[in-house]
């Protein structure tokens, strides 16, 4: 997936990029509005995301004319001020969706599944690993004729194997990919999950192997 | 310190029938001396016309006393009560003629006859005196006469103008009373106005106030005033504070945030994890303080100046089911709204809005993964939003605890984290005269009711 991220402050956009690099994402980086017209005019993007206080203009000027330009990808804003008045203010000019920062990754990528899914046909990229084929826009696996609807925390868990074949992952950050750094999940809930996965990828060529003290590893019959 | 709070109104009343019932007191006392001390003069006048007649009545023959006793002398005592009437004459110290025993005062001449009241016969009596020396051969002789009448009369009379003073007194006494309290009240009466007016303002009504008062209250009522503006400023510039100060701390909160969460996901030994996963969850701490206190600054603001507007409670629910559906997704969790048609209401759409996302807010974060969070909308009897979850539910113990808390009102300092989101439902509520109910589930779950009114 492609995005653009306009963002002023330099910090939070590199952490933000350096996030979503790691799950496999493009991201390009415009500081100033000024810029992500330029990107935005070379650059075919599937989601922006857009900060609403820069250094050259209101986040929500630009909102109003990217769609008067009928340029119909999805915006999602950044916001640090969170009165619902805002909120609402920036639906009605055009916004797919909103966060407020602080956000949580997870929740970001939620929010931009939702905002890609509503839009359907916008993106269909599939992620191929032996005869499972994973959409995660529409949350579905597909093995030959079989299709199955994944729940939520299916889906990124067998995002994560499949965007990674043969990386073992431990319990443990497998458990704060699932669950919001929550204090109270043991690492047991992870077995649970992928106890499930296995039984979806049953009819596959791949499978998820136990790795006894390491953790869990995707890999091809 | 502690002392009891005196009434200014109860020490007006009494101050003022105190002093009513001295000058009562005080005018039938005077009324009786004086009417004593004229009933007095008047018998004594007579006693001594009485006496004077008898006196001159009086002829010294070869040194001897002789009176013819007049009647006049003794006529002119009669009285309407049948006063008895007594008299003695001496001559030197030998009774010639009258009462053995009745003594006068001594020592009187013609001019200033002696009079005393003594007891005689049984009865309190009134006697004249007077002693005149009569020329006479070889020597002079003394007549002394003591004429005495009882008191029955000059009592009766006395007794009259008593009864008919002690009846002025009383009812002077009582007319004075009566316009006591009247006064105490009508002059009390705008302090009372005053504090009543104050009373029956909202809790954050700081107007001025613009009532006139009598002069001596204007120096309470400019400082209430002043306290009031301050106050109002005092509270206006504490939530433009919060406000600004959540905005704030947003940006580098999810700058570290989002750096703690790359870390995390590149390092791998386990006390380094630990560490960032407790960075991230007091964040997430911090950030949602953060926001439940602007929500409540801004609950708190709009409270005041209410902006009804025609609304449909389903539609706004609907919106938020949107809204937070692809956070319950990733908890595994459905979001459900469930309503027949549309309930329209006059509503602050924002308010509404922001009670029903805590709601919600709060059911999703204690519910367990594959369960259902239900809204419902009703209508009937009054317009209701129910949020729902499978969880653990309220601790029983505390729901009536909670509520007490939300009576409290917005005790911003204490409720922080800890119910916080359910006052600002509770206030939303009330604010649109209803209440948050809060309850548990037969089955399991907690049930918080935002009861509305049409």
């Amino acid at each position: 997936m492609k995005y653009l991220l306009i963002e002023d402050n330099m910090d939070l956009a590199a952490a933000v990029g350096d996030r979503m690099r790691l799950d496999g994402h493009v991201v390009d980086h415009a500081p100033t509005l000024g810029d992500g017209a330029d990107y935005l005019s070379v650059g075919d993007y599937d989601l922006i995301l857009l900060d609403i206080m820069l250094p050259d203009g209101d986040g929500r000027r630009f909102l109003e004319r990217h769609r008067a330009a009928q340029n119909d990808t999805p915006v999602i804003v950044l916001t640090a001020r969170s009165e619902v008045s805002d909120r609402v203010g920036m639906l009605d000019l055009g916004a797919d969706d909103y966060l407020t920062k602080p956000f949580d990754h997870a929740e970001l990528q939620a929010r931009c599944r939702a905002v890609l899914r509503r839009r359907a046909g916008a993106s269909q990229t599939v992620i191929k690993r032996g005869t499972a084929i994973l959409n995660p826009v529409a949350s579905v696996l597909r093995i030959g004729d079989i299709e199955v609807s994944l729940r939520n925390r299916e889906l990124r868990l067998l995002e994560l194997f499949m965007n990674a074949p043969g990386q073992i992952f431990s319990k443990s950050k497998l458990v704060d990919r699932l669950f919001s750094y929550d204090d109270t999940v043991t690492e047991n809930a992870i077995e649970v999950y992928v106890g499930r996965l296995r039984k979806h990828l049953e009819p596959s060529s791949v499978t998820i192997s136990t790795h006894r003290g390491l953790g869990y590893r995707l890999d091809e019959r | 310190m502690n002392a009891r709070p005196r009434s200014l109104r109860r020490r007006l009343t009494l101050t003022l029938i105190g002093g009513a019932a001295v000058l009562a007191v005080l005018f039938y006392m005077v009324i009786r001396l004086y009417a004593q001390q004229i009933a007095q003069q008047s018998q004594d006048r007579i006693l001594e016309a009485s006496m004077t007649s008898l006196l001159d009545a009086a002829v010294v023959r070869d040194g001897q006393i002789e009176l013819d006793v007049p009647y006049a002398a003794f006529a002119m005592l009669d009285t309407p009560a049948d006063d008895r009437v007594f008299y003695a004459i001496y001559q030197d110290q030998t009774l010639l003629s009258g009462y053995v025993g009745l003594e006068g005062a001594t020592a009187q001449t013609r001019q200033t006859p002696g009079f005393s009241t003594q007891a005689f016969a049984g009865a309190q009596v009134r006697v004249a005196s007077v002693t005149q020396t009569l020329p006479a051969n070889p020597r002079p002789v003394s007549l002394t006469i003591s004429v005495a009448q009882t008191r029955d009369s000059l009592a009766g009379t006395l007794l009259r103008i008593s009864i008919n003073a002690a009846v002025f007194g009383a009812a002077f006494f009582l007319l004075a009373a009566g316009m006591a309290l009247w006064t105490s009240a009508s002059t009390l009466r705008p302090l009372r106005q005053i504090a009543e007016s104050v009373a029956r303002r909202g809790p954050s009504d700081l107007r001025p106030v613009t009532r006139t008062v009598p002069t001596e209250l204007l120096p309470l009522v400019s400082s209430l005033n002043a306290l009031m503006t301050r106050l109002n400023l005092s509270l206006t510039q504490s939530e433009t504070f919060i406000a600004e100060a959540a905005h704030r701390v947003r940006t580098p909160l999810a700058t570290v945030r989002s750096h703690a969460e790359v870390t995390l996901m590149r390092v791998d030994k386990d006390e380094n994890r630990q560490a960032l996963r407790a960075m991230i969850r007091a964040i997430d701490e911090s950030s949602r303080a953060a926001g439940q206190l602007l929500d409540h600054a801004m609950v708190t603001f709009r409270r005041d100046q209410l902006e009804k507007q025609d609304i449909d409670l389903v539609a706004i629910c609907s919106d938020i089911v949107d809204r937070l559906t692809p956070v319950a997704d990733m908890m595994d969790l459905d979001l459900r709204l469930v309503d027949q048609g549309p309930v329209p209401v006059k509503a602050d759409p924002i308010l509404i809005q922001n009670a029903v996302r805590n709601l919600v807010d709060n059911a999703l974060k204690y519910s367990t993964p594959d369960k259902v969070v239900r809204i419902a909308v009703a209508r009937d009897p009054d317009p209701m939003i129910t949020v729902t979850d499978q969880g653990v539910g309220f601790p029983g113990d505390q729901i009536d605890m909670l509520s007490q808390r939300f009576q409290r009102g917005n005790n911003v300092k204490d409720t922080v984290g800890s119910g916080l989101g359910l006052t600002i439902a509770q206030d939303v509520a009330e604010a649109h005269g209803g209440h948050l109910e809060l309850k548990n589930l037969k089955g399991g779950g907690a049930c918080a009711v935002l009861h509305l009114s049409y």
